[in-house]
This record gives structure tokens, C-alpha cells and sequence, in this order.
């Protein structure tokens, strides 16, 4: 056993007692391993996401961060060459065995993308879109106009629900982008730095969301900014990247905590340059 | 370090253009240039179109479009079973290829692994690169021979392996375009890859796809190699899928060289539409680019 692996059950030892809640788990990690093509882009995963939480993903940019999302909603399986070792477990259910549906499974854990990605349509049909295909029974105009509203979007787009989601700028496009992840009202909120191109205000209401949508989901959040983790996560768990033996890096899970814990007291010095670097 | 910035830029004269700076001399060089040989390239496609324009004009009326061309020596007719004729032809072609053609293209972008997809995509390239008489011989082959006439759909059938490969390609080249996150917003909603393609990669793509068949549809409708010996010619009104059937472009080819002037006139007429039928495609061709989506 190389020193690193090493290194990497202890902590994952230190991690199950440290995020041991009260709450259980939603989504528990083992071991995952994420290639992309020959090489490990994300290694040696072990956690656990809890339920009603607020996780943070913390880390450098090209540690996995994306990545690891992806891997609970099975979106990786889009990606040639990208293949997942290891087990996720949703509920009692590995994921990744072969009689999971991944269609279902992206049913019930919802995803907003780093990138604003709205479809090619009207407003309205970006969230009526997921509803209908999902065969929901009720009302879709309010369905809509509920999901723009909690998105903190419906002051700006309810004159124009015609219009072509491609035609609003991009932070109203992220925002539609949220309202169409929530208006499935799935399980799990997968949140790929939800806020990256949104202004101040616009990020206030997004969090504000979030806080909100905490009642009835579990939410996951990666995000590049310190104080937006402090101010919306419960848990924090902070990914570092490292050169590998070939010399490719590969990224992985150095600490995972309680947020104040991981921003006042954290037991690696990696978490420590990193959040004290950038908080403090 | 930063003063010596300052001054260095606090000349702001230097901003001003100056007609004598060697950058610029070159650069209206080099425009001017640029523009006369533009000019000569254009000028090839402009003279053809005058040229067409001024021999066909004189017999462009309505006989021309309600008259079936004459019978040597004879005065007068026109190129209406000409023109239905190719209608005919291309829809026969269309129906056939383009169906096949937009779910191939889907396959390739949609659902191949890499290696498939670059071998089809690879034999869709040599496809649309082998001549069309070749194509023609093979129509003539494999429907001629074996229906034992020359037909509507034997012409059809040779149009629609022309039109293939770029129904394909141009499909697949849009589809390509529809961005991997658009995908992935729709299969992260928990749509199937049936629901994705069917409701938003398609849909999506429709105006380039429409682009690319539309050219498709245009080429197909001003080619003569494929159809000499495979839809043949008659001056008659086409009589049924399995007889002869005249086209535009096997009049053109037909007329233009025999020693009457009426059918002549005739096979400049018919040029004249075939033009017009291209100029119009191209013109609902950027329409359509224009409604693009990404
Ligand atoms: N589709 C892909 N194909 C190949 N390699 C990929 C792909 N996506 C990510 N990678 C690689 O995996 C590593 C992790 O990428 P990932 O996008 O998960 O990082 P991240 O932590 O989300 O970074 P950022 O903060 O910049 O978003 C990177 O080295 C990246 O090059
Ligand atoms: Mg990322």
C-alpha cells in the first residue's frame, strides 16, 4: 500500500467520524475512481451527502469537482471515453450497477451546469419541457410561473415567456437554468457554480434559494467562492489536484468537514493554505 | 518603469492615421488587390447568369409553361413536361433520400461510437465523390435492368444516391453543431435519448438541416448524367413511374446541340429555369441559415 493510499484511508476514516450527523445519507461514495480515457482524473473518493444538508465542493480549478458531480447523476455516461470505477449509492442502490435505469435516476437528482445551457426554446418550454416528459399531471402554467419565481426570474421574463431562452443575457439564462432543475422538484439539487455568472443580487436571490430549497432537498454545490460556501453550506468538503506517477494530475478529496470546522480548524494544511489564501 | 510608459505613450499624435506609414501603404495595396481578384472570380458567374438570362428571355411566356416541347421542324411548344417531369424526378429522389439520409446522420451524431462514425462518415465522402454517370450506370443496372424499362423511378433512384451523401453529411454537420451541453440539459431533466433527439437536438438543427437538403434537393434537379440512361427522355406528359419521363435537364442536354433553332430556344428556356431554380434555392437556403439557432 503506497503511502498515499495510505494517507487516503485515513482520512476517509477521520471524514465518516467527523460528518457523522444525525441526518442519513443520501449519497455515499466508495472508492470512486473517474478515467477519462487511460488516465484518473478523480481518485479514491469515500463520502457521504447528507440529507436536508447543503454540501459545498471546494478546490482548485481541474480537481474534479464536475466531475464527482456527474457521477451522481450518471451524466459521465454522455462522455466518450470516461469511464467510473468504485460505487455510488442513492438510497441503498448502487448506481452504477447494471439494473439501474439512469434515466430515472436523473429524475430524481436534479442538475444546474457550470455553463448556462437553456434549450433552444421558449422560456416557458424550458420548464414545461422536463414537466411534460416527466408526465406531470398539473397545471403548467403555474408550474411555470412558480419555478421562474422561486429562480428569482419571473419579474424579468413574465412579459415575455415567449421569447427564446437563448435571447436573455447569460445570468438570466443560468437563473432559467435553475428554475428548470427545481420545477422537477427532484431529491437531489446537483449545483455546478450556480453563481459564476450571475451579478450580486441576482446571487443573494440564488442563495436565498437555496436556503429555502434545504426544507424538501439535498443540496450539492460547487462553487469557487469561499464566502458563498460559508454563507450556504452545512458540510464542505475541499478536492485538491496532484501530479500523478506519469506526471498527469489527478484530483481528490483532502478534507471533508462541518463548514465552520473546515474554515476555522481544518486538519490539513492543504485546506488551510486554501481557505486561508482566499478567506480571512 | 511605469514613467517611462507614461511618456512613451503621452505622444498621442502617433495615434492619428498617416497616409505615408509603410503598414498602411501595403494594407490598401493589398485590399485593392484583394478586391480586383474577387472581381475576376465573380465575373465567370455573373456572365453565365446574363448569358442564360438574355437566350432564354425570348421564349419565356406562358406556352413555355402550359406546352409540351415539339416535334422537329414544328414551330411553337413548350417545356411544361419537361418542368413536371423534374418535379417527378426529385420528389421521387427526396422521398427516397431524404428520410434514409437525416436518420443516418442522426445515428452518426447521435448514437455511433467514434470508429463507426468515422468509417460511415468516411464512406459518405467517397460517395459523394464519385461521379454522377457512375452513379447513373449503376441506377441503370440495378432498377433498369431488373424492371426492364427505363422509368421515373429508375431516374429517382439514381438522383436520390446523389443526394444521399449530402442530406447526410449536411445533417450530420448540423446536428454536430447543437452544443454537448444542450444534450446534457436535457438528459439531466431525465429525458430519454429518444425525447432528447426527437425534441430538442432536431428541432434545434432544423433550419441548417433544411440548408443543407434544400441545396441537396437543387443539385439533384439540375444534374443530366444519371438520368440519360436511367429516366431517359420523351417529349410527352410522363405517364406513369415505370415509363420514361423527360426532365429539364436531359431537354437541355438534348436540344441545346441539334440543328433546330425552336428547340434550341427550348433548351435555353429550360436553362433558364434551372438557374432561376437555384438562385431560388439558395435565396430559401438563407432564410433558413438566418433562423438558425446556434
Ligand atoms: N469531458 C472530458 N474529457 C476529458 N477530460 C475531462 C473531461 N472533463 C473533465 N476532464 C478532465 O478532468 C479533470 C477534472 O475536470 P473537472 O471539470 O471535473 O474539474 P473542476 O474541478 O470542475 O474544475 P473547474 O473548477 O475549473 O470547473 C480535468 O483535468 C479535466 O481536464
Ligand atoms: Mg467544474
Amino acid at each position: 500500500m503506497s503511502a498515499l493510499e495510505r494517507n487516503q484511508e485515513d482520512r476517509s476514516d477521520r471524514q465518516q467520524q467527523n460528518t457523522e450527523q444525525n441526518s442519513e445519507a443520501v449519497l455515499q461514495t466508495e472508492d470512486l475512481t473517474v478515467y477519462y480515457g487511460k488516465f484518473a482524473a478523480l481518485r479514491g473518493v469515500f463520502m457521504k451527502i447528507f440529507k436536508n444538508k447543503i454540501t459545498a465542493f471546494v478546490g482548485p480549478s481541474g480537481c474534479g469537482k464536475s466531475t464527482l458531480l456527474r457521477c451522481f447523476n450518471r451524466l459521465n455516461d454522455l462522455i466518450d471515453g470516461c469511464r467510473v470505477e468504485g460505487k455510488v449509492i442513492y438510497r441503498n442502490k448502487n448506481l452504477y450497477s447494471k439494473k439501474i435505469d439512469p434515466v430515472e435516476v436523473r429524475r430524481r437528482i436534479g442538475m444546474v451546469f457550470q455553463k448556462p445551457n437553456p434549450f433552444p426554446k421558449s422560456i416557458y418550454e424550458n420548464i414545461a419541457y422536463g414537466a411534460r416528459i416527466n408526465g406531470y399531471k398539473g397545471d403548467l402554467d403555474e408550474l411555470v410561473e412558480r419555478s421562474l419565481q422561486q429562480a428569482a426570474l419571473w419579474d424579468e421574463v413574465k412579459d415575455k415567456l415567449k421569447d427564446n431562452g437563448l435571447s436573455l443575457s447569460g445570468g438570466q439564462q443560468q437563473r432559467l437554468c435553475i428554475a428548470r432543475a427545481v420545477a422537477l422538484k427532484p431529491d437531489v439539487v446537483l449545483m455546478d457554480e450556480p453563481c459564476s455568472s450571475l451579478d450580486p443580487v441576482s446571487t443573494g436571490k440564488i442563495e436565498d434559494l437555496i436556503h429555502q430549497l434545504k426544507q424538501n432537498y439535498t443540496i450539492i454545490i460547487v462553487t469557487h467562492n469561499m464566502q458563498q460556501a460559508v454563507r450556504v453550506s452545512d458540510l464542505t468538503a475541499f478536492f485538491n489536484a496532484e501530479e500523478g506517477e506519469k506526471g498527469n494530475r489527478f484530483g481528490y478529496l483532502v478534507e471533508y468537514d462541518k463548514t465552520e470546522k473546515i474554515f476555522e480548524n481544518p486538519q490539513e494544511e492543504a485546506t488551510r493554505e486554501y481557505v486561508g489564501g482566499r478567506f480571512g | 518603469m511605469s514613467t517611462t510608459t507614461q511618456e512613451r505613450y503621452s505622444k498621442s499624435d502617433e495615434l492619428e492615421r498617416s497616409r505615408s506609414r509603410p503598414r498602411t501603404i501595403i494594407g490598401t495595396l493589398l485590399t485593392i488587390l484583394a478586391f480586383i481578384l474577387l472581381g475576376i472570380a465573380l465575373l465567370p458567374l455573373f456572365l453565365v447568369i446574363i448569358y442564360v438570362i438574355i437566350r432564354g428571355a425570348s421564349r419565356f411566356d406562358l406556352n413555355l409553361f402550359t406546352e409540351i416541347p415539339p416535334a422537329a421542324l414544328q414551330e411553337g411548344g413548350g417545356i411544361a413536361s419537361a418542368i413536371v417531369g423534374t418535379i417527378i424526378l426529385v420528389a421521387i429522389a427526396s422521398v427516397i433520400s431524404i428520410p434514409i439520409g437525416v436518420l443516418a446522420a442522426v445515428y452518426l451524431s447521435e448514437f455511433s461510437s467514434g470508429r463507426i462514425a468515422r468509417w460511415i462518415r468516411f464512406a459518405t465522402n467517397v460517395l459523394s465523390g464519385v461521379p454522377s454517370i457512375i452513379i447513373g450506370i449503376f441506377a441503370y443496372g440495378v432498377v433498369v435492368l431488373s424492371t426492364g424499362t427505363f422509368s421515373a423511378v429508375a431516374g429517382g433512384f439514381a438522383l436520390a444516391i446523389l443526394m444521399l451523401p449530402v442530406v447526410v453529411r449536411t445533417t450530420d454537420e448540423s446536428l454536430q453543431i447543437v452544443p454537448q451541453e444542450v444534450r446534457w440539459a436535457s438528459v439531466g431533466v431525465g429525458a430519454s435519448d429518444f425525447h432528447t433527439v426527437l425534441l430538442i437536438v432536431l428541432p434545434a438543427a432544423l433550419p441548417a438541416i433544411l440548408t443543407g437538403t434544400t441545396l441537396a434537393v437543387a443539385r439533384a434537379a439540375g444534374e443530366t448524367a444519371p438520368l440519360i440512361f436511367t429516366a431517359l427522355f420523351t417529349r410527352y406528359w410522363p405517364s406513369g413511374l415505370f415509363q420514361p419521363i423527360p426532365s429539364l435537364s436531359v431537354l437541355v442536354y438534348n436540344y441545346a446541340a441539334v440543328p433546330y433553332e425552336n428547340q434550341q430556344e427550348l433548351a435555353w428556356a429550360a436553362s433558364l429555369i434551372l438557374v432561376l431554380l437555384i438562385l431560388l434555392t439558395s435565396i430559401i437556403s438563407r432564410w433558413a441559415t438566418g433562423k438558425s439557432t446556434y
